[in-house]
């Protein structure tokens, strides 16, 4: 590994390996970064090594993987996988942690391909053992052919759960129910979204073609529901809900939820970048131009980690920021970059015909982003409930960061990584301002944790 | 808006002033640029150290060091405050000479709250030690706070005495109308007979409105934290020779400071970590605690402090109006005094004098 590279790139993922392939066929060094063992990213996991069986049950979007992971393969990128990134600044320098030492490398142009994570929304017995995030159980069935043995009960919002059942139902396991919390309301105000979607028809289609299947399935899939909540001693034993005004229970030691993917921002946060609140996609992201840039110079975003456009899109994004880091480096002029970015341009246009209309139908409704419920964990580090949010509010710390201050929430092993947006939409519920006023937790490095012995190794020559 | 003061700067000395002044009789406003304790206050690593204090210092930390044991009748809070005592660990024989020489002369100006310990009792207060340290000075009654908390704690106790904070108000000038000041800030004029300048890492600004620059540097101090950890140490630790400040937390984790400064953009107040010098700290703490070499780091971060070129505060009446005041320059020790300025720097303003000695903080020092 150099101390020093034209162009880094964070990420192994879709984004990633595209603008990797695509930057290093002009004879840059270039080199990708990645926390997992082998390419692919969350999305294509295991891609290079799955067995064809696991392939089929997973899908024709997930096979996709594979040409990108060989294309990637070929290419002069030089790559490290089992590299976590710990921090990045304005300087483009980049602290990484590798085989258990840790250095800092620095680059002329960064691309941050960070991709996305489950939204975290608390709920009453969200951190019971037995409760876990949809994409736990993905990674799980990708990466090792693990799957429920007793059933499961699949509950939340977005395209992510439909798969997950459909997968599941190939799989073999037993789905006791699906749990669609999608207000009613959602159907209508998506309405308007539509004519645009069907431009991207392939994904209804698939959809429409994934609930046709778990419906012949016998699935029970419930829709509208509300008050989710997960009960037991110790464990989660049964799953709560209302459906029609009715209360309803399901007995399961199993609950996987999905609530939509947001994006990773935490090292774009970390090298100050600047950050807009989507309203649309109820979440923070980076801003940025169609190529990538970001408001700090030399680095920029492709993918997920940019705002949630899906795996495709985050390909094409990938490529654009490519030939928009070789522009930079002058390996090609604009005009170049532009002739080869053509295709790349018009396919990720079409890629997001699809996503106003998904994002308005999934609309998480406030009352599950801002719990209501007083004794509800919102910060599972520190153990923080919403009701000690809450009244942190009233005593007069109206800003995230302040009852971040008071309460010690956020202040835990994740980062605040699974409450920050919790905390923000709380505190904006409780004094009725918008949630973009609210502010996000200010990041503090590491931006992922590392060990004294390891930050100890930090070799001084990469330091400037 | 009128007050009889108008104290500039909302952290723990503003609001520490503004209760003892408050609960005398006086209006008080506290305007802030930030949010109160967005700074020092806030983020400090709450550290309530009376050992190894500058002489002219000693005096009004001993009164402080009772305060606090007391702090709950001050402030309705007891601000998570313990006392389990504060140690600097002597490495070898030249650093147990230099603990005995700093014992010696605090026992010189009269008091007896530094003590050396030898390798004995050391080990039976710090089991946990690496095997290779020699004794120690201690001093006992010494401990630590949560920095936002007590900072909450003033504010909410001079709030409820009547006094005002305005929040993200800042100062652009202030002139002199008939006996008393007009202060123009970000959010309209203030009115005031007495001025306070308790604007910590900011406090050369309003010096220079008053005719009287100081040589402030502000400095960002880095502090990390780690994950919790099961309890394994009771004091505050520090190293005779070696920048080390070590503590666990009321809920297990570790704070690892020692005065390691990050790069600092003082105008756009951004702060950037060192690694480098906190791999030099991560070391540093595995040398005395090799059990530790695999805890994990969680946080670090960097807050913005007034240094003195003495390292001691400013603490005066304003030698060019006599009704401006200054309380601002604790050099990254300023925590622990806290209760206490604002009871000399009342009196100062009040009484026209303090019942304590601060003629060695007085800002003609930097004539």
């Amino acid at each position: 590994m150099n101390k020093h590279y034209q162009l880094l790139i964070i990420g192994g993922g879709p984004a990633g390996l595209a603008a990797a392939t695509t930057a290093s066929e002009h004879g840059i060094s270039c080199a990708v970064l990645d926390e997992q063992a082998t390419p692919g990213g969350q999305i294509y996991r295991a891609i290079e090594s799955i067995p064809d069986q696991r392939a089929k049950q997973l899908g024709s979007e997930y096979q996709r993987g594979k040409a990108i992971a060989a294309a990637f393969r070929k290419s002069d990128a030089e790559y490290y996988p089992e590299t976590k990134v710990w921090s990045l600044n304005k300087d483009r320098e980049v602290g990484i942690l590798r085989q258990d030492k840790t250095r800092i490398i620095s680059a002329d142009q960064i691309i941050v391909a960070s991709g996305a994570m489950e939204r975290p929304v608390p709920f009453p017995g969200w951190t019971l053992p037995g409760v876990m995030q949809a994409g736990a159980g993905q990674i799980l069935f990708k990466s090792a052919g693990v799957v429920p043995d007793n059933g499961v009960v699949l509950a939340g919002s977005g395209p992510l759960l439909l798969l997950l059942a459909w997968q599941y139902l190939h799989a073999g396991v037993e789905v006791k129910a699906l749990l669609d919390v999608t207000p009613l309301g959602n159907h209508i105000t998506a309405m308007p979204k539509f004519p645009r979607a069907l431009l991207a028809h392939h994904y209804l289609t698939k959809g429409i073609g994934y609930q046709i299947e778990l419906k012949r399935a016998g699935i029970p899939m419930l829709f509208a529901v509300s008050d989710l909540r997960a009960e037991g001693e110790g464990q989660c034993q049964r799953v709560c809900f209302k459906h029609s005004g009715k209360q309803k229970t399901i007995e399961s030691e199993l609950l996987l939820t999905h609530f939509g993917v947001i994006p990773h921002t935490w090292l774009t946060q970390a090298a100050d970048c600047k950050h807009q609140w989507d309203n649309s996609q109820q979440c923070w992201r980076p801003e940025h131009d169609e190529w990538g840039n970001t408001t700090i110079d030399g680095i920029l975003v492709a993918g997920d980690g940019a705002g949630i456009n899906g795996a495709r899109s985050a390909e094409h994004a990938g490529r654009l920021a490519g030939l928009e880091a070789l522009q930079a480096l002058k390996m090609i002029s604009r005009d170049e970059r532009d002739r080869l970015a053509v295709k790349d341009r018009k396919w990720m246009r079409d890629e997001r015909h699809i996503r106003p209309f998904l994002e308005k139908y999934y609309q998480i409704p406030k009352s599950l982003l801002a719990t209501a419920e007083d004794k509800t964990i919102v910060c599972r580090c520190e153990e923080i409930t919403a009701g000690e949010i809450r009244q942190a509010v009233r005593d007069g710390h109206d800003n995230t960061n302040q009852v971040k201050f008071f309460t010690r929430c956020g202040m835990g092993p994740c980062q605040g990584r699974q409450c920050s947006n919790a905390v923000a939409h709380i505190v904006a519920d409780e004094t009725l301002k918008p949630v973009e006023q609210m502010g996000h937790f200010r990041g503090r490095p590491p931006v992922a944790p590392l060990t004294l012995e390891q930050l100890a190794s930090l070799k001084k020559e990469g330091v400037k | 808006m009128n007050s009889d003061v108008l104290i500039v700067g909302g952290g723990l000395m503003g609001s520490s002033i503004a209760l003892q002044l408050a609960k005398r009789g006086c209006r008080c406003t506290v305007v802030e640029k930030d949010s109160p304790g967005r700074h020092s206050s806030g983020v400090s690593a709450g550290g309530l150290r009376l050992l190894n204090r500058d002489p002219a210092e000693i005096p009004l930390s001993v009164e402080a060091s009772k305060m606090w044991r007391d702090i709950e009748s001050l402030l309705d809070s007891d601000c998570d405050a313990r006392f389990p005592g504060q140690i600097r660990v002597a490495e070898n024989k030249a650093d147990m000479d230099k603990l005995e020489q700093r014992a010696a002369l605090v026992r010189s100006l009269g008091y007896q709250h530094e003590e050396i310990i030898g390798k004995k009792e050391l080990y039976q207060l710090v089991p946990a030690l690496a095997p290779h340290c020699v004794g120690a000075l201690i001093n006992r009654t010494d401990g630590y706070a949560r920095p936002y908390h007590a900072l909450t704690a003033f504010r909410r106790k001079a709030e409820s005495l009547g006094v005002k904070y305005c929040s993200s108000t800042e100062v652009y000038a202030v002139a002199k109308e008939g006996e008393g000041w007009r202060v123009r800030t970000s959010q309209g004029t203030f009115n005031s007979d007495i001025l306070v300048n308790c604007a910590g890492a900011w406090a050369n600004n309003l010096s220079t409105m008053l005719d009287e620059a100081v040589p402030l540097t502000a400095k960002a101090l880095m502090l990390m934290v780690t994950e919790r950890l099961p309890h394994f140490v009771d004091p505050v630790m520090g190293a005779a020779s070696r920048k080390l400040s070590f503590k666990q937390m009321q809920n297990g984790s570790l704070i690892i400071g020692g005065a390691l400064v990050a790069k600092l953009d003082f105008k756009k107040e951004k702060t950037e970590i060192d690694w480098a010098q906190l791999a030099k700290s991560a070391e540093t703490v595995v040398s005395f605690f090799p059990q530790l070499k695999d805890v994990r780091i969680v946080r670090a971060w960097a807050g913005i402090e007034a240094y003195m070129p003495d390292n001691i505060p400013v603490l005066s009446q304003s030698q060019t109006y006599s009704n401006a005041y200054h309380a601002f320059g604790f050099s990254a020790h300023g925590f622990q005094l806290s209760p206490v300025i604002g009871r000399v720097m009342s009196q100062l303003i009040l009484d026209g004098r303090s019942e304590l000695p601060i003629e060695p903080f007085h800002i003609s020092r930097f004539n």
